[in-house]
């Protein structure tokens, strides 16, 4: 159980994010979770939200860039040492962490994550026990 | 199908024979009327009857735009103005525009090569050809306008510009043959799907490309997004429009309609007759033109020129495609630059898309080349390392290909500027 990531090139100009929320909010798309990675030239901002196609259909038509990726959401504890009980399972498989970010949300932590072969990934977790986050729970966060 | 073989697929020495009798009138021609030749000739001790041979076109003068420029507009004509039907200007991509007259003859010419052209490429009477070059003072509308109705090919005439229309038009009329430049072609490929059409109502088979430079990377590209086969077709205006040489299905060089253009290779420098396969710069004499003939006339284009025998069945000579204008080439530290070389190597990443743009700058008296490059909207990756992989692929391979240092700068899709006529892709700053 994986769910879709929504990710936008950005050309480093300014504005470009302001646009990107302006017409998220116009279309009233709640962002459950975002990141900016960047470089001098571009940005790539990767995000979480309820209705992943819908919201790439919005944001295409605007003239902006989206791709979507498979990454797992996964649930973790509000407890020390929950990150790192998810990461050691990783580990102990050789799964590499391509990238992560981590938000909560009032009582809920969530740590997205996305490596390769996110199908085999999700069905490691979930065999380990771990709770993930299907796209119904994100949308209705 | 070749649509005249007598002059197409005619014998060295008969092609050589009928280039001397032209030569030898033409040269009569500029004496008898035109004051700025009969000087030439007078400076060099040339009389009209001592030219019988087109052996002897090395001992002629050249002529150059400056020429056309200094006779401006009509002193090169060798016609009473009562006989020109039609006059052309030059695009302007170099400096104001140049001015050309065609009699009826001429005209005739004009549409008797490009027929040669298209049915080279396999167009027919069957074919519906939507021309979307611009008509007007430019020769490439009316050009192949006038060319695809010889053939017979139904002519959708809608020029350049408006893309929804043109797509509109492509697919309701089902075009089969689409003529434009191809940065303009690959444009009308991307916006496909993007303007909601279906890439099953298109039903192109064929594309005429020309008037800009362009790689065989390109051509691949294109080809791939508008599923058809993709000839250049090469002309200038000065010697008649589009129609001057042409791909045939080979596409191994264009060949060169020498029975009305003779060429030659100069070393642009010494002005040497450069022989067979070696680069230089191409040289017309348009031996047959009634209203503007010109003798020697250096194109500035840069090519090289084959005579074995095609696979085709023509023996006409060959040209390889044009490494470009000599006024393209650009210099960045000492570094001989074409804008096609780049292309080459950006055409050839499947990451990004065939749009680009290179800017030149000076920064501390050193020259800076930066290459603007479009990620691909379909094939992009959300991972920043793999990104900055494309770009530095991009600086690795300009750098050991062309030896030039240059940077890369990824931009959104759709964001570098688009043309319906020539490309902009060169921002000198230097100057």
């Amino acid at each position: 159980m994986h769910i879709q990531q929504l990710s936008v090139f950005l050309e480093d100009r300014s504005g470009r994010l302001t646009e990107l929320t302006r017409i998220l909010a116009k279309h009233d798309v709640n962002i459950n979770a975002l990141n900016l990675a960047e470089t001098t030239d571009y940005g790539i901002v990767p995000m979480v939200v309820g209705r992943p196609e819908l919201a790439k259909k919005i944001l295409e038509k605007a003239g902006f860039s989206i791709g979507l990726t498979d990454v797992v959401c996964v649930n973790i504890p509000d407890e020390s040492g929950s990150l790192y009980q998810i990461l050691k399972i990783l580990t102990e498989e050789n799964i590499n962490v391509d990238y992560m970010y981590a938000f909560s949300n009032r009582d809920v932590a969530l740590a997205v994550i996305r490596t390769a072969d996110i199908s085999g990934v999700s069905e490691l977790l979930k065999k380990k026990g771990i709770k993930l986050f299907s796209q119904s729970d994100i949308y209705q966060l | 199908m070749i649509w005249n073989p007598e002059r197409e697929c005619a014998e060295r020495e008969q092609m050589h024979q009928l280039q001397s009798e032209q030569l030898s009138r033409m040269i009569q021609r500029m004496y008898d009327h035109v004051p700025f030749y009969r000087n030439r000739f007078k400076e060099k001790g040339i009389e009209p009857g001592d030219i019988s041979s087109v052996e002897q076109l090395k001992e002629l003068p050249f002529t150059t735009k400056d020429d056309l420029r200094e006779n401006y507009p009509f002193a090169l004509f060798t016609v009473p103005q009562s006989d020109i039907i039609r006059i052309h200007a030059s695009s302007g991509t170099t400096g104001k525009p140049t001015v050309v007259g065609y009699t009826w003859q001429d005209l005739e010419i004009w549409s008797e090569v490009v027929a040669r052209s298209l049915t080279m490429a396999g167009v027919h009477s069957k074919d519906t050809i939507q021309v979307a070059y611009g008509y007007g003072p430019f020769t490439g509308g009316l050009g192949l306008h006038y060319g695809a109705e010889k053939v017979g090919a139904t002519v959708i005439p809608i020029s350049i510009g408006n893309t929804r229309k043109q797509l509109q038009f492509m697919t309701d009329f089902n075009a089969t043959v689409l003529a434009c430049t191809p940065s303009y072609a690959a444009y009308l490929g991307e916006s496909i799907l993007k303007e909601g059409f279906s890439p099953e109502d298109v039903k192109l088979r064929i594309g005429i490309f020309g008037a800009e430079p362009w790689s065989n990377e390109m051509r691949k590209e294109i080809e791939k997004l508008l599923r058809i086969k993709a000839y250049d077709i090469y002309g200038l205006s000065e010697v008649i429009g589009p129609g001057v040489s042409k791909e045939c299905e080979c596409q191994c060089g264009s060949h060169i309609f020498e029975d009305h253009f003779i060429p030659e290779i100069i070393h642009p420098e010494t002005l040497e007759v450069l022989p067979d396969g070696e680069i230089g710069e191409l040289v017309f004499t348009t031996v047959s033109k009634e209203a503007m003939p010109l003798l020697r006339y250096r194109t500035r284009d840069l090519t090289r020129l084959y005579r074995e025998k095609c696979a085709c069945g023509r023996t006409l000579v060959r040209m390889e495609k044009c490494l470009g204008r000599s006024d393209d080439m650009l210099i960045i530290r000492g570094v001989n630059v074409f804008p096609s070389q780049v292309e080459s190597v950006l055409m050839e990443m499947s990451e990004i898309s065939p749009h680009y743009q290179l800017i030149i700058r000076r920064e501390k008296n050193l020259d800076t080349l930066e290459i603007l490059v479009e990620i691909n909207e379909k094939n992009w990756s959300d991972s920043i390392r793999e990104l900055e992989m494309i770009k530095h692929r991009i600086e690795l391979n300009i750098k050991s290909l062309l030896g030039v240092r240059a940077t890369a700068r990824l931009m959104e899709p759709h964001s570098i500027e688009r043309s319906e006529g020539k490309a902009k892709r060169i921002i000198d700053l230097r100057k």
